[in-house]
């Protein structure tokens, strides 16, 4: 992948870059939107040529809920990312990944509300309180709805960047309850919600290790968002 | 080409900062083609599904079945297509995923198979599969099927009453319990790598179960023999049991005098019971099972004690703790 800084200006000596030009990595975040964007058009296309199985509800569900937390544990890859292999443009795409991952999740919700509840409020408000895996994903989704609201600029210069980010600290929360969501869910085959649970539990060991090296050299300024 | 001679207008002359910026462009537009394939590709391949196969109907027929006995037998409901039955699987010895089956079971070799009869029986003996099948004449059953994770099917079956097969295997008086093993061969159920559960998979029913009427043994679907992924050659189906309790590709009926340890009760004992009847009032402790899926409906539709058997079947149960019994 090539990084900002490596990328040349071409065979043009002394060519100066207008101002207006493409800014760095121009592609990068189109790029992330539009490929984001492949799974919801594959699923859309199963549904409409009935390719998706006996159970397409219970399959849409899944496909959604699964590329939600994907993108979410992506999203909060992206700073261990550049800490651990320099990758200097992850961090700018965090809050697209975090903002798809929520899309997914809104998606997968919906689904679950208008389709496979089909708006039962006695039966969805039974599942929420008495159903451990359904009362974590919901636990997740209030979660998210706060860090998507807050996911601008201006709510980092409105709340300060201390408090934006702990508040999107929450993010990690929201990820741990969709996996424990995803274990509680399976009937009885982990392999799936385990190999998250594993990437999640990776991203904390490398975030607690650059804690711990800022911690033993305090002189060492700290470097940008977290 | 051949127009040195005059030079072009100058307002023809692509400006050296617009061409680099094409380029820049082109290159652009390259990058994020690819980052869009990358992502979607990546996306697609971790959380997306292929679509099922086609299953072809290309099963060889078996007797024709003679008519149906008492109404119970049948169900007045839309029949569940051939085509999801056939590829919707939960067989973990083909795969955990329920798609995984009709891919894999073109490995499990039906014929020749024999059948071990053991325990608290007159006479243990091995029988052939085409010989059992000669022994009673074939019947169709349209039965509800209504599996654990709350979705459900209506399912034309072939087969014999259980009762006759109980009958006809002269069970001693100490028997008291019925048990099904699963073929348990590697070579023929990739699945059995895997070891989620514990194998070979074990299933049975109280003798009395097993004497009701409903309780069947299958050897065809849709007037066909059945597809492997469906437990050929020989199955059982209790319906108003969860859909678990139906041991499939059986090669050995074992009488005894103990409960026999099903494999689901021994893998998660507090989640799935010996008895596992059909029952919307006693929840799995994940998830509620007073509504299921029918497939190919959309919304849910209410699940019925014993799965709209109680006439037939409530009474074997009668004085029971059903809430622990589950
Ligand atoms: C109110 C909130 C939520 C509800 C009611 C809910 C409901 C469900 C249901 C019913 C299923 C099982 C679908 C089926 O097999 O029929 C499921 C699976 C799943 N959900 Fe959720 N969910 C919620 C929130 C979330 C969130 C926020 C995420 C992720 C960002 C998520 C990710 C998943 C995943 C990964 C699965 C498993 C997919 C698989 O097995 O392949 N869920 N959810």
């Amino acid at each position: 992948m090539a990084t900002p800084a490596a990328r040349p200006l071409g065979a043009q000596p002394g060519a100066t870059r207008p101002a207006r030009s493409t800014p760095p990595d121009a592609w990068l975040k189109p790029g992330i939107f539009v490929g984001s964007l492949v799974p919801l058009a594959y699923l859309v296309w199963r549904a409409a040529t009935n390719r998706l199985g006996a159970n397409p509800i219970a399959e849409i569900e899944n496909e959604l809920g699964l590329a939600g937390l994907i993108l979410l544990v992506a999203s909060l890859a992206c700073s261990p990312a550049r800490r651990a292999f320099g990758w200097t443009w992850a961090p700018r795409v965090r809050r697209e990944l975090g903002l798809l991952a929520f899309f997914y999740a809104s998606l997968h919700v919906a689904v679950y509300i208008f389709i496979d509840q089909a708006l039962n409020v006695s039966a969805m408000t039974a599942d929420v309180l008495k159903r451990p895996f359904i009362t974590v994903g919901f636990a997740a989704m209030v979660l998210l709805i706060p860090l998507a609201l807050t996911s601008t600029k201006q709510s980092i210069r409105r709340m300060g960047f201390k408090r934006w980010q702990r508040l999107h600290y929450l993010a990690y929360v929201a990820a741990i309850l969709v996996v424990i969501h995803f274990f509680w869910r399976v009937k009885i085959d982990v392999s799936q919600p385990l190999i998250y649970a594993y990437v999640l539990a990776s991203l904390f060991v490398i975030r607690a290790g650059v804690w711990l090296l800022q911690k033993r050299r305090p002189a060492r300024p700290v470097a940008g968002a977290g | 080409m051949g127009r040195a001679a005059s030079e072009p207008p100058g307002r023809e002359i692509t400006p050296e900062g617009l061409f680099v910026r094409r380029r820049e462009f082109l290159k652009t537009g390259a990058r994020g083609a690819a980052t869009a394939a990358v992502t979607g590709a990546s996306l697609v391949w971790l959380s997306g599904k292929a679509p099922p196969p086609d299953v072809p109907e290309t099963q060889p027929a078996l007797a024709e079945p003679v008519a149906l006995g008492a109404p119970a037998f049948t169900v007045d409901e839309p029949q569940t297509p051939f085509q999801a039955v056939a590829s919707y699987n939960n067989y973990y010895e083909f795969g955990l995923d329920k798609g995984d089956p009709v891919r894999t079971a073109s490995t499990l070799r039906p014929r020749p198979w024999t059948i071990s009869v053991e325990g608290d029986v007159l006479k243990p003996r091995t029988i052939d599969i085409d010989t059992l099948l000669q022994w009673f004449p074939l019947e169709e059953r349209v039965y509800r099927m209504r599996c654990v994770e709350a979705w459900s099917m209506v399912i034309p079956w072939l087969g014999f009453p259980l009762s006759a097969l109980v009958d006809r295997l002269e069970p001693t008086g100490n028997a008291k319990f019925i048990e099904f093993t699963t073929l348990n061969d590697p070579e023929q159920m990739p699945g059995l790598r895997i070891p989620v559960l514990e194998w070979p998979y074990v299933e049975g029913l109280r003798l009395d179960e097993a004497r009701n009427p409903l309780a069947f043994m299958a050897a065809g679907l849709y007037g066909k023999m059945l597809p492997n992924q469906n437990g050929a050659p020989l199955r059982l189906v209790a319906p108003w049991k969860y859909g678990f309790k139906g041991a499939k590709s059986i090669v050995k009926i074992r009488f005894t005098s103990t409960q026999p340890r099903n494999t689901w009760n021994v893998a998660a004992p507090n989640e799935y019971g010996f008895y596992a009847n059909v029952n919307p009032a006693v929840d799995h402790p994940r998830w509620s099972q007073a509504a299921e899926r029918r497939i190919g409906e959309l919304t849910r539709r209410p699940t019925l004690p014993f799965n709209g058997y109680a006439n037939e079947v409530a009474s074997l149960y009668a004085g029971m703790d059903l809430r622990r019994s589950f």
